[in-house]
């Protein structure tokens, strides 16, 4: 059994009577890549959000690399390692897209001068951005928009990396460039979890598949076969009965 | 009146340096603090606290006065004003009005009632002038207020244009969530913006204090031009504040040169009507453009 990274354990989140995550519990292992799929409010975003420490679980911890980081703010677990995409993209607008990502370098990579400057350029560079690093933000189109939000991620170095639908609105071409990143990522010693609804871009990438329902896993494991399982195609086609 | 709008020119460099922390609060911590003309009046009393008390020289009273206000703002920020913003948008107000009265109330208490003055420690400075053509008095300390604040903004403009903590700034005043997810201490960026805000307003009450009679109860009044030089420059925009102050600062001496009561009036009449054209150009804008508001078609 392989070194878990990241892990969650019986994570619960409720808003009020609303209970979003039920008691999920969920183990990365060190340079894996897993995907997360489910229908529309499974709980997917709000697990990120738990994740990445944006949100308190209202039940449960998380560990990174056996640590439990449960207190923790975002701005800590970044330091840490944890860098978190959103799937609405929120770049700093009145930056430049260089400045956006010097940021992340400087901060939440923890370098400093010329290295920051270095790993902002790389980064920038993996995301295919580097054509706009002097434009304003602002300026960007949504799918630039993406990609600022990915390079963003990568310029905080982390050891686990959170995609949140990054692949969504993306051509057949350009899903090609983000499966053959996220597969260099992973060459590199990266440890990704990727929530997905472009299943055939997720499939060419991810070594395990969480599969995830009203707010808990409904099914875990090699990926084909948790998309050929029952419950999972009943929660796709209709709810689960 | 070519006079008075040079003296309103340089009264402006004093509204920007007052005004310039009240902005920088509003657009970084989305915080308004009604008590922030009583901090510039807590520094200027400090700052003759440092004078009168220690003996120290005016200049150094300042340097001292600066720092200590500056913690005092990390402190606010970190006991009273971020529990408060967590509570929505009225607690703010209502906690620094309440700040703002036990400031005033507290000065009251430790320095009494009388009004008091830097300028008899400033020497020639306070009232001494250059005279140049068009028969004009420039005097020394407006001239030397105006440079300070156009060196302080320049400051503050290559602090948050250059440097790192100045990007954490810029990057939590747009988004301090997104500002979390890169590693930046939104909280921390918070504490930071308050002390540069709060020592701006004690540096501002330093300079009141040199040009005129201060009591422990003139700060609303400060909050008030400072507000308005705000809004007249464009909320949360630093050079704004420059501009604002001068707008302000011009149409407040020209009113006193029509006649000594429009000072304040004069003031106040270009905030509401900066103010009124500023939601006349929203209406104007949410209905569609001039044409349609003329000719009363609704969009």
């Amino acid at each position: 059994m392989p070194v878990a990274i990241l892990e969650g354990t019986s994570l619960s989140k409720r808003f009020g009577a609303l209970r979003v995550l039920r008691s999920v519990s969920l183990s990365v292992a060190a340079g894996e890549i897993l995907g997360v799929v489910g229908p529309n409010g499974a709980g997917k975003t709000t697990l990120f959000g738990v994740l990445a420490g944006a949100l308190r679980p209202t039940e449960g911890r998380v560990l990174l690399n056996g640590d439990d980081v449960t207190a923790a703010n975002a701005a800590r677990r970044c330091r840490l390692g944890i860098a978190r995409t959103h799937q609405v993209p929120r770049p700093f607008l009145g930056m430049s897209v260089f400045e956006n990502v010097l940021a992340a370098a400087a901060f939440g990579g923890g370098l400093a001068g010329q290295a920051a400057q270095e790993g902002a350029a790389e980064a920038l560079h993996r995301s295919g951005l580097v054509d706009c690093a002097n434009r304003p933000a602002a300026s960007l189109g949504l799918l630039d928009r993406k990609r600022l939000e990915l390079a963003r991620a990568l310029a905080t170095r982390p050891r686990v990396l959170l995609l949140d639908e990054i692949g969504g609105g993306l051509t057949e071409a350009e899903l090609d460039v983000l499966v053959g990143l996220v597969r260099d990522l992973k060459q590199d010693g990266m440890t990704i979890v990727w929530i997905e609804h472009i299943l055939h871009a997720l499939l060419r990438a991810i070594d395990r598949l969480v599969c995830m329902a009203e707010g808990g896993v409904i099914a875990e494991g090699e990926p084909r076969a948790v998309m050929a399982d029952e419950t999972v195609m009943r929660a796709y086609l209709g709810g689960v009965a | 009146m070519l006079d008075a709008i040079v003296q309103g020119i340089l009264l402006g460099g004093y509204y920007a340096i007052l005004a310039a922390g009240l902005s920088l609060m509003f657009g970084v911590v989305r915080f308004i603090n009604l008590a922030h003309g009583d901090l510039a009046m807590l520094g200027a009393y400090l700052a003759l606290f440092c004078v009168e008390r220690l003996g120290l020289p005016v200049w150094l009273a300042v340097a001292a006065t600066l720092p200590a206000m500056a913690a005092l703002g990390w402190l606010l920020q970190a006991t009273i004003f971020a529990r408060t913003l967590k509570a929505g948008i009225l607690l703010p107000l209502l906690a620094t009005f309440g700040l703002g009265a036990v400031l005033q109330n507290g000065m009251f208490g430790l320095f009494g009632s009388d009004t008091k003055s830097l300028g008899n420690h400033i020497g020639s400075l306070s009232w001494s002038s250059w005279q140049v053509p068009f028969d004009i008095s420039v005097g020394k300390l407006p001239m030397f207020t105006f440079v300070v604040a156009v060196f302080v903004l320049g400051a503050l403009h290559l602090l948050l244009a250059r440097t790192k903590v100045g990007r954490a700034i810029r990057a939590t005043s747009i988004d301090p969530e997104a500002a979390e997810l890169v590693g930046i201490e939104a909280a921390r960026v918070h504490r930071v913006a308050a002390a540069i805000a709060v020592a701006l307003a004690a540096l501002a009450g330093a300079f009141l204090a040199m040009r005129a009679l201060i009591t422990p109860y003139a700060g609303p009044a400060q909050l008030i031009f400072a507000f308005e030089a705000v809004v007249i420059g464009g909320i949360g925009s630093l050079w704004g504040t420059l501009v604002g102050g001068i707008v302000l600062g011009i149409a407040q001496s020209l009113g006193a040169w029509l006649s000594p009561q429009f000072f304040q009036l004069a003031g106040h009449v270009i905030f509401l009507a900066v103010l009124g054209a500023r939601l006349w150009r929203t209406h104007v804008a949410e209905h569609g453009g001039w044409r349609n508001v003329v000719s009363g078609v609704r969009a």
